[in-house]
């Protein structure tokens, strides 16, 4: 018997769901889309916002593979933790156990507040206590252990970068950029026989911004798993939890509202959209009367409303979710599938009007004579020709999901109030910034957090659109 | 013309209807009257008769579609869907759940709300202009590319942290202006200035990269070229001819949402403590109160047509290409 149990929780598997479903549609479409990536990847800002997307993505996989812990059996019953963890929770073991009582600012050694204490007299004097983490650590020792986890992190970085690059020049070794002359090394046959490999056809990489922003991430990694071992690095929030580990776990939150909303946006706005444009009459009038209704209702409203009909039925159906993690799971699904579907319109609207001059070009009409079924000329001919459409407006739709969280959480129609996400920290940094003296660093967390996120996935979005929008200004 | 116009307003009427179908599937059938009931009166100490008793006193005691109590054409009016749904297309909305009248409410929470989102909308649209302008003057230059990245950042600041940074350091910590609240008539201008302020430059980001394109757009086009081989100087051709075929994407979207600027702002509004009509949305929904968010989804819409609607006029107004018709 194993010591834990996995746990696939439903944001868990539809979020890989929704991936695989973009993956399948770019590899569907590569031969129409090779100009745009080559064009995308000799992008500086590019390549920077896409490593700092995958730290995100990263951070945001590794908190969603969740299992159940063993406990001692009882008649010799196997029996499961109530408390879902995820493989970041075990990584971040040290953030999550050691709880402070109250307030910390960040990096301190002592707690922000003063508690009574009986001094050696038997009088009652205020003592800042030192803390869990940090109490022990000597005061010097935060530069030097920012310094050494930074020159960790630098090593490590310079390994990863000497490994990718002699990865992609095997690869690049295969391919023949036009005006580029390489000599083929021989077909390395043990390793990857006759499987199609992805190649590398990427001629102006621009290795220089790549290997700076690798190098500068790791050791802002390193230095501060290095500072996290002894100290609260963002401090602590009001009941003493670590507001770093807070912040990271937000992470998943985020992604999982931009991740899971597209997967519910794709098929209603491509389906509808394809469909609308290619079969026209009737079709059409449908689909437009709909998406221009779904348009009227102001979106925060219909969002709203939606919510609180869904909390409703979260409070009447309470033997429907077992524990709080699958109820928070379910709320954060529901929130999602709700914003993919006031979403799904500028999409539609969008691969309507381009299906409707596609429909009309000569090689549609062919294969219309030659008796080709609709569905193959829609998934065939249509659809490969308008993911760069596709790809342009989910990258663009992104960041504002992530925004949206945090404005719907505070009007409180947002994810489960127990949850880790940015827009409940938010929340509660409102009273703190109100206090005297000032508790700004859970505000600062989540700042830094979601601000990097979304100003990645803006830069990125816009790179995308300079490669794939053929109107786009060059 | 005028018919042309006319049909465009009738084409709204089953949009509307629309909506309305669909907010009162939300409130009615999804989650029915009883469901309601139960979330007002509290999950644990909730019997029939105290159900019964609220959906009376609050009207809801009816059918949803067809009454088989009532004769022939009563039986379809005496339902819910006729009381609480159509009957908003005669503006009546009803009570809220505290018993106040809906109606009068949104006509007395209109004021504040614009006195706020009318400012902060032609200042920002002001702003935003002469920044993008900026930009393009300089445009292929390391100050735009700069600027556009800045443009970016702007953008990517989540419009809570505009407001409460803003709240915070001018409010709480220089306490030039109060932090909130609200007075009728001209002495309100102390509590408008912040939240105008931090409205316009929240969206600075957004507007002036967004400008920027549409400015850009204009500068490659044929006049552009014709004008400059006519010998006229770069400022010129920018603040004369770009500028004003510019304007006109940008000022039939501004008459897009010239409408819904009734609506306010949620945020600024509430955490600025203005009785507005955003404010009154969020109340609304933190206090579960239906009825009035269902108004405020009809009303929304329906500015939100009438603002398509302006669309078509000027666009027929300000471009002499197009024709209605």
């Amino acid at each position: 018997m194993t010591r834990w149990q996995p746990v696939i929780l439903w944001t868990d598997g539809l979020a890989w769901l929704g991936i695989m479903l973009m993956l399948i549609l770019l590899f569907a479409s590569r031969a129409q889309m090779r100009a745009g990536w080559q064009r995308l990847w000799q992008q500086p800002l590019a390549v920077i916002s896409m490593l700092i997307l995958l730290c995100y993505g990263s951070i945001g996989l590794v908190d969603s593979l969740h299992y159940r812990v063993r406990l001692p059996a009882i008649n010799k019953q196997a029996q499961y933790s109530v408390t879902v963890y995820s493989v970041l929770d075990a990584l971040l073991t040290p953030l999550r156990t050691h709880n402070e009582t109250s307030y910390a600012a960040p990096l301190a050694r002592r707690a922000f507040s003063a508690t009574p204490e009986r001094g050696a007299g038997g009088e009652v004097i205020e003592v800042r206590r030192p803390l869990q983490l940090g109490g022990q650590t000597p005061p010097h020792a935060r530069t030097k252990l920012a310094l050494r986890g930074a020159l960790y992190g630098g090593i490590t970085g310079v390994g990863l970068l000497l490994v990718i690059v002699s990865i992609t020049r095997t690869f690049a070794a295969r391919t023949t950029a036009p005006g580029q002359h390489v000599t083929p090394d021989p077909e390395p046959k043990f390793l990857w026989p006759k499987f199609p490999w992805p190649k590398f056809p990427w001629p102006k990489f621009p290795w220089r911004s790549f290997s700076l922003t690798l190098l500068l991430l790791s050791m802002l990694i390193g230095s501060t798993i290095e500072l996290a071992g002894n100290f609260h690095v963002f401090g602590t929030n009001e009941i003493g939890q670590d507001v770093l580990y807070d912040s990271i776990k937000s992470v998943r939150t985020g992604l999982m509202m931009g991740c899971l909303a597209t997967l519910v946006t794709l098929p209603l706005a491509v389906g509808l959209g394809l469909a609308a444009g290619y079969f026209g009459g009737w079709v059409d009038d449908l689909v437009q009367y709909v998406y221009t209704t779904l348009n009227a209702i102001p979106s925060v409203l219909l969002i709203a409303a939606t919510v609180l009909l869904m909390q409703g039925f979260i409070e009447t159906h309470p033997a429907m979710f077992d524990s709080t993690a699958s109820r928070s799971d379910i709320r954060l699904l529901f929130l999602c599938v709700i914003l993919g579907m006031t979403n799904w319109t500028g999409l539609c609207r969008i691969l309507r009007g381009e299906t409707l001059k596609l429909r009309e070009l000569d090689y549609i009409q062919a294969a219309r004579a030659f008796g080709v079924p609709s569905w193959r000329i829609l998934w065939q001919h249509l659809l490969p020709n308008l993911s760069h459409l596709i790809l342009i407006s989910l990258v663009m739709d992104f960041s504002g999901l992530v925004l949206a969280e945090a404005v719907l959480s505070y009007i409180g129609v947002g994810v489960d109030p127990g949850m880790h996400s940015w827009g409940n920290m938010i929340n509660a940094a409102r009273l703190e910034l109100s206090r005297e003296p000032v508790i700004w660093w859970p505000l600062m967390a989540a700042f830094i957090g979601m601000f990097t996120l979304v100003l990645a996935a803006n830069l990125f979005a816009d790179a995308v659109r300079e490669a794939f929008d053929p109107l786009a200004k060059r | 013309m005028i018919r042309y116009l006319l049909r465009r307003l009738l084409y709204a009427i089953p949009i509307l209807l629309g909506v309305n179908l669909l907010t009162f599937c939300l409130f009615f059938m999804v989650n029915t009257p009883d469901d309601i009931a139960r979330m007002h009166l509290g999950i644990k100490h909730v019997n029939h008769a105290a159900i019964l008793n609220w959906e009376h006193s609050h009207g809801y005691d009816l059918p949803l579609f067809y009454n088989r109590h009532e004769t022939h054409w009563q039986a379809l009016t005496d339902t819910l869907f006729v009381h609480k749904s159509l009957s908003m297309f005669t503006l009546h909305f009803g009570l809220s759940d505290d018993g106040r009248d809906i109606a009068r409410e949104i006509r007395q929470r209109a004021g504040p709300s614009l006195s706020i989102a009318l400012p902060a909308f032609i200042i920002g649209l002001g702003t935003n202009i002469s920044l993008a302008l900026m930009l393009v003057w300089m445009r292929a230059s390391l100050a735009d590319r700069v600027g556009v990245i800045i443009a970016v950042a702007l953008m990517s600041v989540s419009g809570l942290f505009y407001i409460i940074g803003g709240q915070f350091v001018i409010a709480h910590l220089w306490r030039w202006v109060p932090i909130s609240g609200f007075v009728p008539g001209v002495d309100s201008w102390r509590f408008v200035l912040l939240p105008i302020a931090i409205s316009v430059v929240a969206g600075i980001g957004n507007g002036m990269r967004w400008y920027r394109s549409i400015f850009l757009e204009e500068i490659g086009k044929d006049y552009v070229r014709t004008a400059r081989a006519k010998g006229l100087d770069e400022s010129r051709i920018l603040f004369r001819h770009v500028l004003k075929n510019g304007m006109i994407p940008i000022l039939t979207g501004a008459v897009t949402v010239l409408p819904l600027l009734f609506m306010g702002s949620l945020l600024t509004e509430s955490f600025f403590g203005i009785p507005g009509l955003g404010s009154y949305v969020v109340d609304a929904i933190q206090s579960q109160d239906f009825a009035v968010v269902r108004a405020m989804v009809f009303i929304g819409s329906a500015l939100y047509l009438i603002g398509l609607w302006l669309t078509d006029i000027a666009y027929g107004w300000v471009d002499p290409r197009v024709r209605l018709s």
